[in-house]
């Protein structure tokens, strides 16, 4: 086994050099441009769909009684999810000493970030008056009211706002070192004047350095309940009511399972094909791409008990209404999507087991593509096919997202590509000072002559 | 002429591990205020430094304790007090359903304060540093290491610490104007 997790032949300064190169580099290579403008392009459509939105009101969206949530919270919970990889990775491989995780965390955190950026959108759309989203917060106000702190909706507000800010941090203090190379290394006014504030003055003192390391084990420790948090509070929002096919005991660890299930397969499909672009593959190795498809068959095997259990439960539970929701799953009107759910995160991802599989490219990447459209077909059937047929059969309904729902979500695709590729342009997507820590010189020989030893 | 003020001098190293040897000879020479520079993080140089800095972890003890005072002490008070809601006959304060705030906050303010405790305890930002004056020091962000010992140890000599750097294989020795 035991490939390795960087090449070869590095040294601290091939390895500054090479990730540098691609912010550094004067030429913006032309498929950056091709792919921003799309992305872009993808954005405009955003702002058209919000623009619409903000004019007449979600009566443009498909949402209507008994299906009130749709799109947005799917998406919501979609991106969310897909968010949680960046931190696992960040956070909780660091603190479990996962070295091979050196040459991801940096991108998988920055689309943690976007990710977070683009399911914030949804809930605040989704508001009616988005204007007045700031009376989720507690402030004193005229009203004399207070959010109601009972309530999973107000648990969710202060666990991503804190989640998008506690990310935020993160990531920034593992930029500032590599913010420094850049100021040394740039040589233009302005990429010197501008990583320079960016970087405040670091210069790579030991107690600098000791207390740094200190911080981000901190920032590690603190992610990690965080993000199991975050999720858990996501699925309270279904759990702690009484629908049918939300009120369930097993919600919080399958979607937490589950998005981090989302997040890799996110992981693997931005990290395929930005190797094989800017020719990193000395650094994200074959390796790394392993190692994630076996976590992601791992999650995938939960949320395939999870799948299970809801099943089980509803036929344990005796209760007639459970038991409808789980035949109207594999039955009713929406079984196509049923079928493709399972297909989509039970079935291909067993492929996964196969090793020569999981080191080949096209596979791993068109898998990763198939759990991604899998887990927004879950939220799709966790959301639109409970609320559409609960206890009353009087108020049964049917629902579709209208164009503007589908404009709203390509939309957001948009904004998270165009963040990614503003990130790879303009900041090192891969931690220069961790991964200098890999090079086989950055070992202190303790055995060389007048060495350490001798002193102490 | 008046000569500039000096921060101190400067000697340039290959790898960690000379780093790691210079350190332990400058301490055994007697040097005691000095700093070493490098392009990531070394555990055996804050070693070889004899660095002890434990404050940040207490600071953000106190902080994620604030945080977690505070978010149950807002939920309790607009609940039970300021706005409460008779819904049933259930109880006012209903702690169970105020932890996932108490806890969101306590990570929140932990967080801010282990960030706003590094960059206040390292100084940061700074806009200028007497380090940066040295030429080869732009190195120290890409592959050089840098000790520096400086002007304000009682054992500082211009020539004779100069002549200590020189003498212990250092790649280059520079004097740091202040």
């Amino acid at each position: 086994m035991s490939a390795p997790f960087i090449e070869p032949g590095h040294t601290f300064e091939s390895v500054t050099d090479k990730i540098g190169a691609i912010v550094l580099e004067k030429k913006t290579p032309r498929s950056w441009l091709v792919g921003f403008t799309i992305s872009f392009a993808m954005l405009m459509l955003l702002f058209v769909a919000l623009g619409n939105l903000l004019a007449r009101g979600i009566g443009i969206w498909g949402i209507n009684v008994p299906v009130a949530w749709g799109f947005d919270i799917i998406n919501f919970v979609w991106w969310i999810g897909i968010g949680h990889a960046g931190t696992l990775i960040s956070a909780i491989l660091l603190l479990l000493r996962q070295q091979w995780r050196t040459s991801i965390n940096r991108f998988a955190e920055a689309m943690t970030l976007f990710a977070v950026a683009c399911a914030g959108l949804y809930p605040i759309a989704h508001l009616g008056r988005p204007w007045l989203a700031y009376w989720l917060f507690p402030y004193p106000n005229t009203m004399a009211m207070w959010p109601n702190f009972r309530s999973p909706l107000v648990w969710d507000v202060f666990a991503v706002s804190t989640y998008a800010t506690v990310s935020f941090l993160f990531w920034f203090v593992g930029l500032i070192p590599d913010l420094a190379t850049l100021r040394d290394r740039s040589e233009s006014r302005v990429g010197r004047a501008v990583y320079g504030m960016l970087a405040m003055g670091w210069r790579g003192s030991a107690l600098h350095w000791h207390r740094y390391e200190t911080a981000y084990l901190l920032l590690a420790g603190l992610s990690t309940p965080l993000v199991v948090s975050v999720h858990t509070i996501v699925s309270f929002d279904f759990a702690v009511s009484l629908v049918p096919g939300w009120h369930a005991t097993i919600f919080p660890p399958y979607f937490v399972a589950g998005a981090i299930y989302a997040g890799f397969a996110m992981v693997l499909t931005l990290a395929i094909p930005l190797r094989w672009y800017y020719d990193l593959e000395d650094f994200i190795t074959m390796r790394h791409l392993d190692n994630m498809a076996r976590v992601m068959l791992a999650t995938g095997l939960v949320v395939a008990y999870g799948y299970m259990m809801e099943t089980f439960i509803a036929w344990y539970s005796a209760s007639s209404v459970e038991q409808f929701m789980i035949t109207n799953r594999f039955f009713g009107p929406y079984n196509k999507l049923y079928w493709a759910l399972i297909f989509c995160n039970v079935v291909a991802p067993q492929l996964l087991w196969f090793r020569r599989l999981r080191l080949n490219l096209a596979w791993l990447f068109a898998i990763s593509i198939v759990v991604s459209i899998g887990m927004w077909l879950e939220r799709y059937i966790i959301i639109v096919v409970s609320l559409h047929r609960d206890f009353l059969p009087s108020s049964w309904g049917m629902y579709h997202g209208t164009i503007w729902d589908w404009a709203t979500f390509i939309g957001t695709m948009g904004l998270f590509m165009s963040l990614l590729f503003l990130f790879i342009r303009f900041l090192p997507m891969i931690s220069i000072f961790e991964m200098r820590t890999m090079v086989p010189d950055a070992k202190v020989d303790e055995e060389a002559p007048g060495a350490p030893k001798a002193f102490i | 002429m008046k000569r500039a003020p000096l921060h101190g001098i400067m000697a340039e190293f290959d790898n960690p591990t000379a780093l790691v040897v210079a350190i332990h000879k400058a301490r055994a020479a007697g040097y005691r205020v000095m700093d070493a520079y490098s392009p990531f993080p070394i555990e055996e140089v804050s070693e070889a430094l004899h660095i002890h800095d434990r404050l940040l972890p207490i600071l953000v003890f106190f902080g994620g304790l604030a945080g977690c005072v505070g978010g149950m002490a807002l939920a309790t008070w607009t609940s039970v007090i300021d706005y409460p809601i008779n819904v049933g006959g259930r109880p006012l304060f209903s702690w169970p359903s105020f932890l996932p705030i108490t806890f969101e906050c306590t990570v929140l303010l932990a967080a801010l304060t282990t960030v706003l405790g590094l960059l206040a305890l390292n100084g940061l930002p700074m806009p200028y540093h007497p380090v940066f004056n040295v030429p080869q020091f732009a190195l120290a962000t890409r592959e050089k290491f840098f000790l520096c010992i400086e002007a304000t140890d009682p054992q500082f000599d211009l020539v004779e610490t100069r002549r200590f750097l020189e003498n212990i294989e250092a790649l280059s020795v520079a004097e740091v104007a202040d």
